[in-house]
């Protein structure tokens, strides 16, 4: 609840303005009933009509109205201002967090979850609490102001109307706690269709290729019939709060008209105070029922709060010491002594691993999926700490440096394209925005894509959609090379990097990269086997560990792990 | 007929003519589509005579001291409440029954319409979009109707009805209805129809800002990598501000509205009241009809403010009910569809022709196919090979007709796959997609998709072939052992097994393994392809691969580049005269090429 006012604190004056407007605003709406009986108490009968205190009662009530509406604009753009206001900041602080949250929680959590939050739920909480807010306080303001108004004109029917409304809270109360349990299963029900909708639909092609289509729809009117009878209980159920709060509130009204009517006829007020109140009787009973709304908009609102917080809040990155290294054209000299690394404490990964890279070599990381080569990379471009031990470059330990620095000197291309919404140009020039076109031309054809670039309908800028759609897989792998091949730093990773190219592109890149490798130290995993016969040293892993370390044919002779795996691509049937 | 009426009935026009084809799925709650109204209107009448008896016991009752009248008339009031409680809580229940019933007829036609829409419309829709629109779409549409049947006509009606009740009072007096109402109209639906097209421009902001988080999660391995986290930063403010800004424009704009309203309806008021004045010195209205005149007034603006946020909803449901019928209105292609079913192949037709096919998707600039020329004979394996984008999965894909062929025709077993009945084409046919997919329930549902009443015995059968079996049965549960939501708890060499055996199930006459083995480590692949040759009814095998090692043993391999064929023949008659084949081969297989270039 701090952190909420420390946000809406920095707009305070705004804040003040909006309180001060509103408590004008519902005094002065209070303020119009009165008035009105004062000018119905003018107009008695055939000559009993006061026209000068009339007209000078209507003059002022033209004041007040003007005036009411006035400071209600100012308070309604004044919360406006804050709530985007705190919304804008929130959202800020969050996006900013996430830049230097540690891949721990990014891979921890699906985008989708941390996308949610940024958008959708600093959304429901500017609603629900800053609107709510103001919802609030001119309820309770015109709550209190009615009943101040009300004793002042007469007692006996104010207890009548202070009696008889808490009914309607009870009412929308009780509902709202029978409907809950039918609003849980409702969402419960939607929540498995949709997944049922996401599973089939997603993947329809694979429905129609099996002819499963009928039985897919079957299972579909399952969930869909429940949720229909779910649905129609909530909404019956809920839908019922209106009317029946409309109820209690109307006899309210009936009950003011009783004994107002009475008090009239023993004169104990005057037709004018009766119209009073029954207006007041009318507006009284609305702040009850919005306040009843607010409270579970609070609730809503608070639980989206701690979400958006505890993202905002959530521990960043370990950070630099203060005099990083800033590592500049590193010599390529990696080492890593004694690491151990997992992610989760229960489940060890790496466990003692040494690796001494002379600069200019190229090591090869190969394995089954799961044994922690892309572990390797995550290490060595300081996206995840070791547990243990040290890596270190040119005789530095990685955490002793900027990490900016570090993998500033690393190339890297993974096996999961990204590509940027932009133009070709920008998502090539990422790592060095200045270059020209002449050497980013000079890098695509480094890296074969020159020419399905230039067969795109606007070449080098043509605007591709966030996940690059229009380009198959291999021209976005082709893309993220051509990234890597116009910066060229002094260390490269390559994680299955040719993967999704077809063997002859792949040849050809290799070529590129042989060359581009040339003096670079570079890192390369890849489960196809031949692309890295020629590496200074495979690793071979296997649950963490490395089992088998060496050249190519030092490993064949050993007819090891890594010779079984090799000779199984040659498998005759 | 005041503006306001107009305008209703040019947006229930309107509506009608854009929901038309939606509102079909209200015609089997007809009763309930006519009753929710209906009984809407009557709480709505009740709740006009309200004023009226206030008027009668002021004048009446007050003027004439005569407390039993006062009474009376307050019972009265209590009775014209609990009829309008009955009124109101019938009406909801016959709207909550027809919209729920109205989403629910929807959705299921909408997923039985996906169901049937051909590969190339399943790609041209996108499926994030198809989820969408079973989704939220439909939940808003949902609300739309249920607003709408309460509603849409209590709020006009009460307006209405507030000014003829007034009329009834006295004619001078309501003419200053009519000058309000027509106000009130003005800027109401003035300010709604200057805020809507603007806060669908904040909506398009907001999807810019939610873009960039996306983006920035999904690439934030690249992006720290190449330490750009202080340009999204600085992306990410740019259009935060932009947004901030485009909330603040509307905010101003729809924050005239309610101060609007309250002057117009107190101004309104305080005219009431002068020329109340007026009449009741000339004798020509009573003090109780003026008040009458006041609550009347008041009602009309609760109803017009409750009218303006109906619109907003209905505005945003129509937009939906819009997208929804846009997938409805798709016409399933393949809509040529023959009777044939299961055939044997007439002595001396090929199992699969492709004859001088051609394929070019719908929207793309180029043929992806062109002039394909194939003939397999039963129990043949045929290996398609080629580059990234050269068309081996397409060519596949014509098989069981997920695509149209632009030119040429596709033959299984000597008749035009356009002559078959869809089902039972496709049921010849087992398919091993690229993508290893998997649905959520046991391992056995998973194996039954495409036959449902497999035995035990084809299951195992098929799960020993796909290599499958030692994982399967090595866990306690064996077959009956759950699959997460896609598979996520099985490795991806696990699921393509699993696929596999899936499509083995159907005991298929033609087997596609589209580049189904790329999870599978060679020797698994190895064994694969020797279990298939060893099946009792040896299927018609098309393997598509990059991998030279998974179809050098195909009977024939058919290498395709950019859409065309280059090469036809068995892996030894390629090596020699297919420079592609070659290429593709020695890129694999570095040291053969130094052996054959020794042996020349």
């Amino acid at each position: 609840m701090r952190k909420i006012l420390r946000y809406i604190s920095r707009y305070w004056f705004f804040l003040m303005v909006s309180i001060i407007c509103a408590a004008v605003t519902v005094t002065l709406t209070l303020y119009i009933p009165i008035l009105t009986g004062d000018a119905i108490d003018c107009i008695l009968e055939p000559g009993k009509v006061n026209f000068p205190v009339l007209l000078n009662i209507l003059k002022q009530m033209a004041v007040v109205i003007v005036a009411a509406a006035a400071s209600q604009w100012i308070m309604t753009v004044c919360n406006n201002r804050i709530a985007y206001h705190v919304v804008r900041d929130i959202r800020r602080d969050a996006f900013r967090r996430i830049q230097i949250l540690p891949f721990k929680y990014l891979d921890g959590h699906s985008y989708g979850e941390v996308v949610s939050r940024v958008i959708s739920d600093v959304d429901q909480f500017s609603d629900g609490l800053i609107m709510g807010f103001t919802q609030l306080f001119t309820g309770v303001l015109t709550i209190l102001g009615t009943l101040l108004f009300m004793f002042r004109e007469n007692v006996a029917i104010t207890l009548v109307v202070v009696c008889i409304t808490p009914v309607s809270l009870l009412v929308a109360a009780f509902i709202a706690r029978r409907t809950f349990q039918m609003f849980k299963l409702q969402s419960e029900t939607r929540g498995e269709q949709t997944g049922l909708i996401d599973e089939l639909i997603g993947n329809q092609k694979v429905v129609q290729a099996f002819g499963y289509e009928k039985r897919a729809l079957e299972r579909f009117d399952e969930v869909n019939g429940r949720l229909a009878k779910y649905s129609l209980r909530a909404i019956f159920f809920s839908s019922t709060t209106n009317p029946a709060t409309r109820f209690v509130n109307s006899m309210v009204y009936a009950g003011v008209c009783i004994t107002g009517a009475l008090s009239v006829i023993s004169g104990g007020i005057s037709v004018g105070t009766l119209t009073c109140f029954l207006s007041y009787a009318n507006q009284y009973t609305k702040p009850f029922n919005e306040i009843s709304g607010v409270f579970t908009e609070f609730q809503n609102a608070l639980a989206c709060a701690a979400r958006i917080f505890a993202l905002i809040e959530e521990e960043p990155e370990v950070l630099e010491p203060e005099h990083a290294v800033v590592l500049q054209e590193a010599r390529g000299n990696v080492d890593l002594e004694n690491v151990h690394f997992s992610y989760v404490p229960e489940k060890k990964l790496i466990q003692d691993l040494n690796l001494h890279v002379k600069p200019g070599q190229r090591v090869a990381v190969v394995g089954p999926t799961g044994c922690g080569k892309t572990t390797v990379i995550n290490l060595l471009m300081r996206f995840y700490d070791v547990n243990q031990g040290r890596i270190s470059v040119d005789g530095t330990d990685i955490r002793g440096m900027t990490r900016k620095s570090l993998r500033e000197n690393y190339g890297m291309v993974l096996q999961e394209t990204w590509l940027k919404a932009g133009t070709v140009r920008e998502n090539i020039v990422m790592g060095r925005p200045e270059a020209s076109q002449e050497e980013v031309i000079a890098a695509a054809k480094a890296a074969h894509s020159h020419s399905f670039i230039k067969r795109l309908p606007q070449g080098y800028d043509t605007v591709l959609s966030e996940d690059g759609e229009g380009l198959s897989q291999g021209q976005k792998q082709l893309l993220c090379i051509t990234r890597v091949m116009l910066c060229l730093p002094s260390m490269l990773i390559l994680d299955e990097a040719t993967s999704s190219i077809d063997t002859r592109t792949e040849l050809q890149i290799q070529q590129a990269f042989s060359r581009m490798m040339q003096g670079r130290t570079s890192f390369i995993i890849a489960h196809r086997l031949s692309t890295i016969v020629d590496a200074d040293v495979i690793l071979v892993m296997k649950d963490g560990n490395i089992i088998e370390q060496g050249r190519h044919e030092e490993l064949l002779a050993k007819k090891g792990f890594y010779a079984n795996l090799y000779n199984s691509q040659f498998a005759e049937i | 007929m005041p503006p306001i009426s107009v305008l209703t009935q040019s947006r229930v026009a309107e509506r009608g003519k854009i929901l038309k084809k939606l509102l079909v799925y209200l015609s089997d709650y007809k009763k309930e589509t006519v009753l929710a109204p209906l009984f809407k209107m009557l709480e709505a009448s009740f709740e006009l005579l309200i004023p009226l008896v206030v008027q009668q016991i002021v004048d009446v009752g007050i003027a004439g001291g005569d407390r039993g009248y006062v009474i009376r008339m307050c019972l009265v009031m209590v009775a014209l409440g609990i009829i309008g409680l009955v009124c109101a809580i019938t009406a909801q229940y016959f709207s909550a029954k027809a919209a729920v019933g109205f989403a629910a007829g929807l959705r299921h036609s909408l997923f039985a319409h996906m169901q049937f829409l051909s590969y190339s419309q399943v790609d041209r829709i996108g499926t994030s979009t198809m989820v969408t629109r079973m989704t939220s779409d439909i939940n808003q549409l949902q609300n739309g109707v249920n607003l709408v049947l309460r509603l849409f006509l209590r709020s006009p009606f009460i307006v209405l009805g507030a000014m003829i009740m007034a009329f009834t009072v006295d004619v001078k007096a309501a003419l200053i209805f009519v000058l309000v109402i027509p106000l009130l109209s003005v800027v109401v639906f003035g300010v709604m129809l200057i805020t809507i097209p603007l806060y669908k421009k904040v909506q398009s902001g907001l999807d810019r800002v939610l873009g960039i988080t996306r983006g920035n999660l999904t690439g934030v391995r690249v992006i720290r990598a190449f330490r750009k986290e202080e340009e999204e930063i600085q992306q990410f403010e740019e259009e935060n501000e932009k947004l901030t800004h485009m909330q603040m424009f509307v905010g101003k704009i729809s924050a005239v509205m309610n101060p609007f309203t309250y002057v117009i309806v107190n101004g309104g008021l305080v005219a009431l009241l002068w020329v109340g004045a007026l009449r009741v010195e000339g004798n020509l209205l009573t003090q109780g009809a003026v008040m009458a005149l006041v609550n009347y007034m008041s009602q009309i603006l609760v109803e017009l403010i409750k009218l303006a946020n109906l619109i907003i909803t209905v505005n945003k449901a129509v937009a939906c009910g819009n997208r929804v019928e846009a997938i409805l209105e798709m016409e399933p292609e393949n809509q040529t569809v023959g009777q044939i079913g299961a055939t044997q192949p007439a002595d001396g037709a090929y199992a699969v022709e492709f004859d001088h096919i051609s394929l070019m998707y719908p929207g793309a600039g180029d043929e992806s196919l062109s002039d394909i020329d194939l003939r397999v004979k039963k129990g043949e394996t045929v290996g398609i090979i080629g580059g990234t984008g050269s068309g081996k999965s397409s060519l596949v894909n014509l098989i069981p007709r997920f695509y149209e062929v632009t030119k040429g025709t596709v033959r299984v077993n000597g008749i035009p796959v356009e002559n078959y009945d869809q089902q039972k084409l496709r049921g010849l046919i087992g398919v091993v997609p690229q993508k290893a997919v998997l649905f959520q329930g046991t391992i056995r549902d998973n194996l039954r998709m495409g036959k449902e009443d497999a035995s035990e015995e084809e299951l195992k059968r098929a799960l020993e072939i796909s290599q499958a079996a030692e994982f399967v049965f090595s866990r306690p549960e064996g077959l009956d052992g759950m699959v997460s939501q896609g598979g996520k708890n099985l490795s991806g060499g696990q699921r393509q097994r699993l696929t596999i055996a899936r499509a083995l199930v159907r005991e298929p006459e033609i087997l596609i393994l589209d580049d189904s083995a790329s999870a599978l480590d060679y020797a698994t692949d190895a064994a694969l392809r020797r279990a298939i040759k060893n099946m009792k009814n040896i299927p018609t095998v098309f393997i598509v691969s990059q991998r030279t090692s998974s179809l050098m043993h195909a009977d024939k391999i058919l290498v395709l580049e950019d859409g065309e064929a280059v090469g036809l023949g068995t892996h030894e008659e390629l090596l020699v005269d297919c420079s592609v084949y070659q290429e593709i081969y020695y890129s694999q297989y570095p040291d053969k090429r130094s052996r054959q270039e020794v042996q020349a």
